[in-house]
């Protein structure tokens, strides 16, 4: 438990450092802002239309594909673990995971999944 | 309780310290290598061979304006830099960085926080980092971080299943997660004091490692989230001062993380010659092994060009993944049959 208290005493010092430095900046930094200032920037052009544009919808299926592989990930550390008391069912158990793991990412590859346009 | 309250936070502070240091000579070590690279003489003037530079770097970031822009989220976007600086900083809890040793009769233990779930934790905590960039992105009301932000996103997700899969080469063989007994696995008395290294047992894991812990904090040749020429600055466009320097040192402490976690998986940590009869050495051989992998990194930056977008989502998930996944079964069949 104490080692977990350690690692929530590193948050805190993580915190700590955050707020120090901000602190610190807040007192002597300048702060003379303008309309012209604020203005996100866009190349010096007046920004058009909202920020929160439109874009590729790939980026969801890629965060999809992802899920599946890293909770496929999830299972395998544990297995990874206790490799060394477990026999050789779990060997061919996990290579058969392995290898739908492989068919599933054939299967996305020859979809067109992972083709970036 | 109280006793070990204050001893590890003695520890954390010295550890903080240690990283930050760490950080800010990064900085300088890059730009002064690159430079020699590139045949400059790079930072010369604050100090001794601008030795002072990043003092000088950051007492200008502190005096920087904050300028904050009309359209941003105003919470997000502040608690952005802090969610990517805060979880890079804590990878360093869990890294064991020197034989344990005691001072005037007092054990001390050379490791923050010895978790018997250590990689876990490391893997939980990279994942972390990619909330504050996402987030950062998004809440900045810019276009160009927007796009920063999302391509950086999709880009560490890519990367971050293989990255995980390459370790686990690592975990078959040594059959533990905490990195305390890894590094006591790779122990060795003789000559060849590099002979247990994992590196040796699982030479595609480590490559694989080394690519994705490259591609994990947006570096040269994947550091398209900071693609200057078309998106700006990606999803820090629109920080400055204090808040832009927590994006920044985040990715250093990103980088000396992933360094320092490399060398302690397959480089032994810090195992060396002669550390059973000095055992401060440790400490010595650990930042050795780090500062080598930093050097690799910039060296890898002086050299590659950047990927295109659409090759380096394909290097991802056609090439990486497949290799990583093929490296646990062979690793699994060649243990089983106890080659290695």
């Amino acid at each position: 438990m104490s080692e977990y208290l350690s690692v929530l005493i590193f948050i805190f010092a993580g915190i700590g450092i955050v707020l120090l430095t901000f602190w610190l900046s807040y007192l002597i930094r300048p702060s003379h802002p303008y309309p012209e200032k604020d203005i996100n920037y866009e190349c010096a052009e007046l920004p058009i239309g909202t920020s929160w544009i439109r874009f590729n919808n790939h980026f969801y299926i890629f965060a999809l594909i992802f899920v599946i592989f890293d909770v496929e990930a999830v299972f395998l550390f544990p297995w990874a673990v206790a490799f060394g008391q477990l026999g050789l069912y779990a060997l061919v158990e996990v290579v058969v995971f392995i290898l739908i793991l492989f068919f599933g990412l054939f299967y996305a590859w020859k979809k067109g999944v992972l083709k970036w346009v | 309780m109280l006793e070990i309250v204050i001893a590890s936070s003695i520890k954390v502070i010295i550890v903080v310290i240690a990283v930050l240091t760490g950080c800010a000579y990064a900085t300088y070590m890059e730009r002064k290598l690159v430079a020699h690279f590139q045949h400059r003489i790079g930072p010369l003037y604050a100090g001794p061979y601008g030795l002072l530079q990043p003092m000088a770097d950051a007492v200008k970031l502190i005096f920087k304006e904050d300028i904050v822009p009309d359209k941003v989220e105003r919470y997000t976007y502040a608690l952005a830099p802090v969610i990517s600086f805060i979880p890079a900083m804590l990878i360093f809890a869990v890294i064991p960085f020197g034989k344990d040793t005691s001072v005037f009769g007092y054990g001390i233990k050379m490791v923050l926080s010895d978790l018997n779930i250590a990689v876990l934790f490391i893997f939980a905590i990279t994942s972390l980092g990619i909330y504050g960039i996402i987030l950062g992105g998004w809440s900045s009301g810019s276009k160009y971080s927007l796009m920063g932000g999302l391509r950086s996103s999709a880009q560490m997700i890519s990367y971050e299943v293989s990255y995980g899969l390459s370790i686990i080469g690592v975990i078959l063989i040594a059959n533990t997660l905490s990195l305390r007994e890894l590094v006591n696995q790779q122990a060795s008395d003789s000559i060849w004091f590099f002979s247990h290294w994992y590196v040796w047992r699982q030479p595609l894991g480590f490559l694989l490692y080394l690519t994705c812990a490259i591609a994990e904090t947006n570096r040269a040749p994947f550091d398209l989230p900071e693609a200057e020429s078309e998106l700006v600055g990606g999803y820090h466009t629109e920080y400055s001062s204090m808040r832009f320097s927590m994006f920044f040192i985040g990715e250093y402490a990103n980088m000396l993380a992933v360094s320092a976690v490399g060398a302690t998986l397959f480089f032994g940590g810090w195992q060396g010659p002669f550390v059973n009869t000095i055992p401060l050495l440790g400490i010595v051989w650990f930042v050795l092994k780090v500062f080598l992998f930093m050097f690799f990194y910039i060296w890898l930056r002086a050299t590659f060009p950047r990927f295109r977008y659409d090759q380096l989502m394909n290097f991802g998930w056609k090439i990486l993944l497949p290799l990583a996944l093929f490296n646990t079964m062979l690793t699994s069949l060649l243990v089983a049959l106890k080659v290695i």
